[in-house]
């Protein structure tokens, strides 16, 4: 094991990929002379040359749609977009091409592409630049979606993904680039989509979290622990398609509650999805209705402590756990807005 | 903005012979029979449109067969052709068997594209033709990814990019040339100049309508051919594909033609006076090449009935494969979401694999009954189901 942070981890992943398949190319803005908006890609462009490392212009649904073409015929290119707000820009490619292109062509051709983007609130920047945005991709079949919260799983996610013949959304978050975390050292340190991960293990409550508010969870577990003796187990689904739904529900069948917490909006969320399965397969084994702590439904705000507010943190999970129990005043505990 | 019913700017060109050498006596047939494969290829599935065996949107490229076959013969066996929603033609010219885009269009198994894609979304991978596309301009980032792949693998593959004027006001347009010029990546870009974006003529929705002009400030050099003339356009392309291969970076090529039909078969053509379709039907391509042919001795006026009869026959046979293909099984509703390997764990979709058979064959017995339309379809304006039924050109 190494101590990394999260973005050298994906560094890792993208050096040991890039030597290992010379098909494996990276095309984004800004990824290579300048290292990386994020610096995720640093050192690449010198190690890897400029015909593997490619600068763009800024022309999001372009570069993915290159992204797509040049999976097509032969290529497994990664595709960062500096941020998941920018994706909205490359939908078209991403929706209509990108995730369609197996089924709609009868199996002919494949798409091995990756598309990597950071997302995520906290730095002030205002309604533009603080998307959420997993469920909007979770929505589309055809497409793979990982969104890694630890650095052992973001190179191991992101090795697969590489690897995988299928599209992936590739969902890192901008707070958890300067994270460290336990990485293994050895160069097949591969994370299968569709498998879970229990941070923590409990018996008195299921908390699912995505992306950084799995971390979030575990804080919040830890509170749970030590001020109130409630054991809550932790889940990072990891990939949202596949999902290991069995994991999810195996917990649920012991603790008998849920909470679900995700940083993106409540309608149509990670969240609601979540719960309509939980509810559909494991209705009987739920003491309580399925709880979830979302970001507000609005805008994100500019102003600190509008922003602050509008997208959860450790007291509302562990108050929304809390409820459940019959331990805490169940109303609104839930909510981040 | 021009008036409502301003005459087109754009008249058809001259009538004349091609100033083009005519090829080799062997590929001038050839490619009279593909426009002719082509044209009554069309009509058929505009008939079987009329008649329901064919669904949702249909867009023809009657009007378009020298543009299509005098670019794609401009091609080597390993080049890339792209292409958009008008596409019959193009699987057609790279040597897909008629039967399968036929049975395509009749969304059956043996399609194309198994009955998935639709008339919109032809593909024949094994002969290059990377497909058409349904959204206008979404093939072009495609075409330069196809050609970057092909650059990095150190391949003089060459990628044909077809597309409509329409296409060239998209975000799209600008962004994939500027970056296929920059990265020096062998795309020809070839609009395909029919003077009108679905029904919107090319001077109401482009401020530059000399759009061999259009790339300039991209880096991409500009050419122009006479899309009714297979041969000049043949000489311009083929003049594009070989700068394109040689020296690495994209060109645009204007191709300027006209469909003789309606955007797609719900098209009641109010935008266009019949006057001015009479017009460009003075330059359709195919007669006009027949008679070149016949004229310089290549071909005899019996063989051209011949030419034209097996095409009608193969459009038949076509016509007959569709019909006697099956319907792809409900049971394959969720095959090739995915490309699955032998590891697979969690919930790819919401159920598992088994439940989903079981759903979809019970989705199919509750529709049975309703499940293929009998009647003609109503999408399409009376009078052209009726003149279709008739036989009659509609003009």
């Amino acid at each position: 094991m190494a101590q990394m942070r999260y973005r050298e981890a994906l560094n890792a992943a993208l050096r040991e990929e890039l030597a290992r398949d010379e098909r494996v190319v990276l095309m984004g803005e800004d990824i290579g002379v300048f290292g990386g908006a994020f610096k995720v890609t640093e050192g690449l462009l010198e190690e890897f040359g400029e015909r593997r490392v490619r600068d763009t212009p800024i022309s999001e649904n372009t570069i993915v749609g290159v992204g797509v073409g040049a999976a097509m015929t032969g290529l497994r290119p990664v595709v960062e977009l500096m941020t998941i707000n920018f994706a909205l820009l490359a939908f078209d490619q991403i929706v209509n091409h990108a995730a369609h292109i197996h089924y709609m062509f009868g199996g002919q051709a494949r798409v091995p592409l990756v598309v990597r983007m950071p997302q995520g609130a906290g730095h002030q920047l205002g309604p533009t630049h603080s998307h959420c945005l997993e469920s909007l991709f979770l929505h589309v079949p055809g497409l793979l979606v990982a969104a890694p919260a630890t650095a052992a799983d973001a190179k191991g996610l992101l090795k697969t993904a590489i690897r995988d013949e299928n599209p992936v959304i590739f969902i890192e978050h901008e707070s958890l680039y300067g994270v460290r975390g336990e990485v293994p050292e050895e160069d097949e340190h591969l994370v299968h989509f569709g498998r879970a991960r229990v941070a923590r293990e409990g018996a008195d409550v299921t908390v699912v979290g995505v992306s950084r508010m799995a971390r979030t969870a575990e804080r919040a577990a830890q509170t749970l622990a030590d001020e109130h003796g409630v054991q809550a187990e932790v889940i990072d689904p990891r990939t949202l398609r596949p999902l290991d739904l069995d994991t999810i529900l195996a917990s649920v069948a012991k603790t008998n509650r849920c909470v679900i917490v995700e940083e993106g909006w409540p309608h149509g969320g990670v969240g609601a999805n979540l719960a309509a399965l939980i509810s559909e397969q494991a209705f009987d084994d739920l003491d309580a209705p399925v709880a979830r702590v979302t970001g507000a439904d609005v805008p994100m705000p500019y102003s600190k402590p509008l922003e602050d507010i509008a997208y959860p943190h450790e007291p509302q999970v562990a108050a929304a756990a809390l409820a459940l129990l019959g331990l805490a005043p169940a109303a609104g505990a839930g909510r981040a807005g | 903005m021009p008036t409502q019913g301003a005459p087109s700017p754009l008249e058809p060109p001259q009538q004349q012979s091609s100033a083009r050498a005519l090829p080799e006596r062997e590929v001038a047939r050839e490619w009279l029979q593909t426009m002719t494969l082509i044209r009554r290829f069309e009509e058929r599935a505009g008939e079987m449109y009329a008649r329901a065996k064919v669904g949702g949107f249909l867009h023809l490229s009657i009007g378009e067969e020298a543009t299509i076959v005098g670019s794609a013969r401009a091609l080597r066996e390993e080049d890339y052709l792209i292409s958009t929603y008008r596409s019959h033609g193009h699987a057609l010219v790279r040597g897909t068997p008629p039967e399968n885009v036929m049975a395509e269009l009749f969304g059956r198994v043996d399609g194309c594209s198994g009955g998935r894609g639709g008339s919109m979304h032809m593909f024949d991978m094994r002969r290059r033709f990377m497909g058409g596309y349904g959204i206008v301009g979404g093939n072009l980032p495609i075409a330069a990814g196809i050609a970057l792949a092909s650059d990095l693998k150190g391949a003089d593959e060459v990628t044909l990019c077809t597309f409509g004027d329409g296409a060239s006001n998209q975000g799209t347009f600008g962004e994939t040339l500027n970056i296929a010029a920059l990265w020096r990546l062998p795309v020809v870009f070839m609009v395909t100049n029919n003077q009108f974006g679905m029904g919107t003529a090319l001077s109401r929705h482009s401020a530059v309508t000399d759009l061999r002009r259009k790339g300039e400030s991209l880096g991409v050099p500009g050419m122009r051919c006479d899309g009714m003339d297979v041969l000049d356009t043949h000489a311009v392309v083929a003049e594009a594909v070989a700068r394109v291969r040689e020296e690495r970076r994209p060109v645009l090529v204007e191709a300027v033609t006209y469909r003789f039909r309606g955007h797609s078969m719900a098209d009641p053509e109010q935008y266009r006076t019949k006057e001015e379709v009479a017009r460009w039907r003075e330059r359709d391509p195919l007669p006009a090449f027949a008679a070149l042919l016949a004229r310089e001795g290549t071909i005899e006026e019996s063989e051209r009935q011949r030419i034209d009869e097996q095409a009608i026959a193969r459009v038949d046979a076509a016509v007959r494969f569709a019909e006697d293909s099956p319907f792809p099984a409900p049971e394959s509703l969720y095959d090739d979401v995915y490309v699955l390997d032998s590891e697979v764990r969690g919930r790819y979709s919401l159920e598992t694999s088994a439940d989903r058979a079981a759903e979809a064959r019970a989705a199919a017995s509750a529709a049975d009954g309703r499940g293929a339309p009998a009647a003609a379809n109503d999408e399409i304006p009376q009078q052209l189901t009726d003149a279709l039924a008739a036989g009659e050109e509609r003009v």
